[in-house]
Formats: C-alpha cells, structure tokens, sequence
C-alpha cells in the first residue's frame, strides 16, 4: 500500500504523476528532455541504458523493469544487452565510451563529489564528449531522484513483465508526455 | 573548476544551466512548483528549509547556502539560526509538523525505501496532509538529484556565505525561472 492514498490505480510513478498533476508537467518534461529528445551523439537507446542502471543500484523495481522495457524496444528489441549490463555492465555488448560514462553514473549515485577528474578523464579517452558527460551526470542524478520519488512514496510495483513491455514499447514509440497505457487488464491492483 | 568546459563563470547549478539550456527549462520549472508556487499549505519558508536541509546532509555547499539563505528570508531568521536547524531540527523552534516532514526528508535522502509507516503515521499525527507529506518527499528526492548535478560536474561556489544571503531576496522575489546572474 502507498504511504497516501492516491486514489488510482497506476503503478509505481505513473500513480503518484496521476495523483499530483502540477508535479508531474515539469517531471515529464525533464525525463522526455533527457532520455526521449534528439541528442547530438548519444542514442535514446544508451541514455535509457543509464536509466535502467542507476536505477538498478538504487533498488528501484518498478523504474529498473519500466526503463528495462524502454531500453530494449529503442535498442530494437534486444533484451539480452540490458540484461547484461545490469548483470556486469563491464561484459556487456556496449561501446567502451558507454561502459566510461556508466562508471561515472555509478559514482553519482553514491554522491556528487565521488565523481573524479580522473573518471573525466577516462571518459574523454574513450571518446565522450563534453555533453555527454554532463548528461550522463543529469540523467543520473535525475534517476537518484526518481527512484527516492517512487519507493519514498511506497508505490505499487507489479512483478509482471508483460505489463513492464507493454508500457516499455508505448514509451519508447511515443516518449514521456503522452496519457499512460491503461495495464488493469494484464496487472490488476490488488490495492484497489 | 567544472568537470567540463561550460565556458560561462556563473557558480553552480547557473553555471550549467546556462550551458544546457534544454535541460534548465523543466528543472527550473520543477523548483518553482515545488518550493515557490503559492498554491501549496507548505509556506515558501517551509519548502525552502526542506530543500536546505537535504542539501546540507548532501554536503552541498552551493545548495545548502543558496536554499538556506532563501528559507532564512521566508522565515525571517538569519543564517546561523538555519545553521542550527540544520545541524539538529529536533532542538529547533519549528512546528511538530515539520519536525515529522524533516524526518522523512532525511530518510529520503538515505533511500527511498527507508521512509517507513511509523514515520508517515507521525507526520500525519501532527497535522500533515497527503499532499504534503507527498511535496515533501519529492523536495527531497529533487534535491538528490540537484546536489549530485552541482557536485557530480565539480561546480565552483562562492565561499563567503554572506554572497547567498544577499542574493535571496532578489530570487524570491523573481523565482527560479528568470536568470538573475545575467
């Protein structure tokens, strides 16, 4: 049960977005900003990458699994790189500038000043530019904020993959600031 | 000196805003509604103590300062005194209410998941309403993210507290959508 009551029955941030709709306009903004907008070098496909990973370390299910889901319909359906790059991101089948900038998302999440000029550094060696470093910082510091969003609140977090795809193919086609997919059909809330 | 080159001197998150406009248009849009917009039962003050005290467990200078400076105006105590309530809120001339909001701030701040039932039981035993309990996690969650962009890029702040206090008046009288170091 959430802390509140939300009085709907989307899960994790899409109830809290339906709840408090003044919050969510500058919230969906900067998500479709960050992850969905075109970006000079970087593929919706690795920043939703760095979603899912940041999230992962934050423990968050819900924004793991939905950005999981993202991730892999903008990679063109490949499953098995997001489930390797939450398994040991150093592995997986991603660019080395990608496994650079993830270090320094991993750093981020344990706190700003872990960053190093060293991590930098590294990064510019394999090729990241200016850009993608500071949005690779954003995006993970954004998803510090999220995760704390959706777990503070005690959301509701169906272990249901099929709803997770159907709302990851959705986001990935459409982006962050259209109406959500209604899943009571495949993941009823029990809350309800 | 940034992580980057942002080829502007402004300090802290100005300094990246200015270099990444795109991404300064929701995240000043996102702290005008939580901590300015006058259509909350959370005064301006209140908000801003939050947003300080998150920053100050953060250990972000630039933060810290710029949001305690500016709940200093709101609540019309100078800047030792927010000092203090930082330091320890329990001790402090503040509601129950925001001692119960505080307390969930500062289990946001640790993780999300470390907020628990009593804690909400407590906030709302002393008077705070869904949507501020609600307010109150976001604020604090908003402000794991705007600590880690200032000091995750390595953003230059002033050090003479006295710069932030002077400042405040003038951004809460503007907002956080103008950009009043240009």
């Amino acid at each position: 049960m959430p802390h509140i009551d939300i009085t709907n029955d989307f899960p994790g941030i899409r109830g809290l977005f339906t709840y408090r709709p003044v919050t969510a306009a500058p919230l969906n903004a900067l998500v479709q900003a960050l992850l969905h907008n075109p970006h000079p070098s970087l593929t919706a496909g690795e920043r939703e990458l760095t979603a899912t990973y940041v999230s992962n370390l934050n423990t968050c299910f819900y924004c793991t699994n939905i950005h999981g889901a993202i991730a892999k319909h903008q990679l063109g359906n490949d499953a098995e790189t997001v489930k390797q790059v939450l398994a040991n991101a150093d592995t997986a089948p991603i660019s080395d500038k990608m496994k650079a900038l993830l270090k320094i998302a991993a750093k981020v999440q344990t706190g700003g000043k872990n960053v190093t000029e060293a991590d930098v550094e590294f990064a510019r060696g394999e090729g990241a530019t200016d850009i993608e470093i500071h949005d690779t910082v954003l995006i993970a510091a954004a998803f510090c904020m999220y995760n704390r969003y959706v777990d503070g609140l005690a959301t509701w977090q169906p272990d249901n993959d099929e709803m997770y795809d159907r709302m990851g193919e959705h986001r990935a086609r459409t982006g962050y600031l259209t109406p959500p997919v209604i899943v009571s059909d495949i993941a009823p809330n029990p809350n309800k | 000196m940034a992580h980057i080159k942002l080829d502007n001197d402004l300090p802290g998150i100005r300094g990246l805003m200015a270099y990444r406009p795109e991404m300064a248009e929701p995240l000043n849009a996102l702290a005008e509604v939580l901590l300015r917009d006058d259509n909350n039962t959370l005064t301006r003050g209140e908000r801003e103590l939050i947003g300080a005290y998150v920053s100050y467990l953060n250990d972000c200078f630039f933060c810290q300062n710029v949001h305690g400076a500016l709940a200093g105006h709101y609540l019309k105590c100078d800047i030792d005194e927010i000092e203090q309530i930082k330091q320890d809120f329990q001790s402090a001339e503040i509601s129950p209410k925001m001692k119960a909001l505080l307390t969930i701030a500062g289990s946001v701040q640790k993780g999300g998941k470390l907020v628990t039932a009593d804690q909400i039981e407590t906030a709302k035993g002393a008077g705070a309403t869904d949507i501020e309990i609600h307010d109150t996690v976001l604020i604090a969650a908003s402000f794991c993210m705007f600590n880690r962009y200032v000091d995750g890029l390595g953003t230059w702040a002033p050090q003479d507290k006295q710069f932030y206090v002077e400042r405040a008046p003038r951004r809460a009288e503007e907002g956080y959508q103008s950009s009043v170091y240009h």
